[in-house]
């Protein structure tokens, strides 16, 4: 039997009903298991939970489907897009979204990535860019900074050998398919109820058919990164965020 | 009522099937010889008909994870292709397999390797039945042989994908992607409604609506006993496939001496040169595998301990040639006959071919 706690006339705050009570794979301190417990508040206060469809990536959020319970499809690695993109042809009435990391979508997905976008398919992309392939074990991804140390650039990333940092979101707001793009970070209260708005709005977006929007959130990979999780957070406040300036890049 | 027969091309074949098997959507790439199945639905605008959505893709890539998409969301989705773009599409055939979806390919083979040719071909017989994308997977393999069967077996292969949750691919060359033929078109199926998609597909990823437990489609299992449960599953379904879907022709065997084994137009071919053959007296038969997975084994078994030989003939080095000898055992001789790179043999090379290897 259930023991209560706490009188439920006191409660004051309780975790999203479409989140279950699955033991999350996430390192602590990684910014996934937030932007997962957003991504269920929004749909649970929109009131789509049975029309909304996630498309899962691969790398450390290929899980996501364990967590948030709604109907998901996991995707080949950086084809997410492109399941989104049937998917919403085939049942537009529905809130379809695709949550991918930087690996995915902005190095072995990027065509995919693109192309949707450029449709305008009225999806959602939640792009969470911290910088490193996390699950594989902390390689060198497209958004990895000038210098920073990886297992596959343990000398920091030379872009003499390995180009710059991708930008792609700045690349996407090109696009007159996209409607809507805010990055945004997951860092602190602040952060966290701006990045609930950002996700809010793009739904809303995707639910009025006005085209692509997506939100980028700049994260950590604590351990990707090898840091202690504060550590993280203020390394990436002080070196990601002038790579990757927070804020809205495109609302129409 | 009388029947309307058409003339047109293999492709355009496939094409209005798809729109009369009740198809709900298509996404496809360009690509030679098989093109004017995507031109031929923009031109007939099913959306403004049946509903029916086509889309072209950015790759072959995209297409084929589109299809993922579209399948796993309950749908009757096809895409079509030819060898280089299958080549790209084999990642998404082997997700599909994993995560046990149904949805249908139309693969207009070409020569190759690499860019090779835009000839017909039969060279992807290994890629497609055989595997090619990573894992154990089987895919429903069905080989026409005329502009007819292209259409028939557009329709059949929705039937079959749906019915055991798997790919069904139309493996077809470039012959019969583009000649021309009388054609009776199948009759319109209306798409299914979403109700009746509900109620069909209660796997698919539609929305979980009035609170039922969610709908994932995954093909991902890290636990190895997890994983090969799965596999169990899938191979116990394939055995199934197997006892219940062979399908083959066979044209004056009743009486054959020496056997020719074809399929798709190599078919068409062998039986002229076995018509040719009777001619001289030699009782020539043909057997032609219509379902390439799930193979005809038990009708090779039968045909060689009747017959004092088999010539096999493909457009390739030899491929399905492996399954027929492994069919026969060493009962019989099995020889082989084929051309390559896009070369189509005469019936009278054939012919000749099994004087010499064969009769002797």
């Amino acid at each position: 039997m259930e023991t209560q706690i706490i009188d439920p006339k006191n409660v004051v705050y309780e975790k999203p009903k479409l989140m279950n009570d699955n033991k999350m794979h996430y390192c602590p301190g990684c910014s996934h298991g937030v932007v997962h417990k957003l991504i269920a508040e929004v749909i649970d206060e929109m009131g789509v939970a049975e029309k909304a469809i996630g498309i899962a990536p691969v790398g450390c959020a290929v899980f996501a489907y364990k967590y948030i319970d709604i109907d998901w499809q996991e995707a080949a690695h950086g084809r997410a897009p492109a399941l989104a993109t049937a998917i919403n042809r085939l049942w537009p009435e529905n809130l379809v979204f695709t949550y991918q990391g930087d690996g995915d979508l902005a190095a072995i997905g990027t065509a995919e990535t693109i192309h949707a976008c450029n449709r305008g398919e009225n999806i959602t992309i939640i792009f969470i860019n911290n910088a490193i392939y996390g699950m594989t074990g902390g390689q060198m991804a497209p958004t990895t900074l000038l210098h920073q140390k990886t297992s596959t650039s343990p000398d920091g990333r030379d872009q003499r050998m390995a180009g710059h940092p991708l930008n792609i979101t700045d690349m996407l707001a090109q696009l007159p398919g996209v409607c809507y793009i805010n990055r945004t970070a997951v860092h602190d209260m602040a952060h966290i109820t701006r990045t609930k708005r950002a996700i809010r709005k793009a739904f809303e977006n995707t639910q009025a058919k006005k085209g692509t929007s997506i939100v980028e959130v700049v994260s950590t990979c604590n351990a990707g990164w090898k840091m202690t999780p504060a550590a993280a957070n203020d390394w990436m406040v002080e070196n990601m965020f002038p790579v990757y300036p927070l804020g809205v890049l495109k609302d129409e | 009522m009388e029947q309307e027969v058409i003339l047109m091309k293999g492709n355009e074949a496939v094409a209005h099937a798809a729109v009369r098997a009740g198809c709900d959507g298509y996404f496809g790439y360009p690509i030679t010889p098989q093109s004017e199945i995507m031109e031929t639905l923009m031109e007939i605008r099913p959306w403004e008909t049946t509903g029916m959505i086509v889309l072209q893709a950015e790759s072959e890539t995209a297409s084929i994870n589109m299809l993922y998409g579209g399948a796993g969301s309950g749908k009757r989705v096809m895409t079509s292709s030819s060898s280089p773009g299958v080549s790209l599409m084999l990642e998404g055939f082997s997700y599909i397999a994993g995560a046990e979806i149904p949805c249908v390919v139309v693969d207009v083979m070409r020569g190759g390797p690499g860019l090779g040719t835009i000839q017909p071909s039969q060279a992807d017989y290994f890629q497609v039945v055989k595997g090619g994308g990573h894992g154990d997977y089987k895919i429903i393999t069905l080989a026409p042989s005329s502009v007819q069967e292209m259409a028939d077996f557009t329709v059949l292969a929705f039937d079959l994908a749906f019915k055991y949750r798997v790919m069904c691919v139309v493996l077809a060359d470039g012959v019969i992607g583009q000649m021309m033929e009388k054609v009776v078109l199948p009759p319109y199926r209306p798409r299914w409604t979403d109700e009746e998609i509900k109620k069909n597909n209660p796997w698919a990823t539609y929305g979980r609506e009035n609170g039922r437990a969610p709908n994932v489609i995954t093909s991902l299992a890290l636990k190895a006993e997890e994983m090969e449960e799965i596999n169990l599953r899938l191979q116990a379904r394939y055995a199934e496939i197997e006892k219940n879907e062979v399908r083959y022709e066979e044209v004056m065997c009743e009486d054959a001496d020496y056997l020719i084994v074809g399929f798709g137009i190599s078919a068409r071919i062998g039986q002229k040169a076995a018509e040719l053959a009777r001619e001289e007296g030699l009782k020539v038969g043909l057997l032609r595998p219509i379902t390439l997975f799930p193979f005809p084994t038990k009708e090779i078994i039968r045909l060689s301990n009747q017959v004092k030989g088999i010539l096999v003939t493909e457009l390739s080095a030899g491929q399905m040639v492996e399954d027929v000898r492994l069919a026969a055992n060493g009962k019989v001789p099995v020889e082989f006959y084929g051309r390559m790179g896009g070369v189509v043999p005469s019936p009278e090379e054939i012919l000749n071919a099994l004087k010499e290897k064969i009769i002797r």
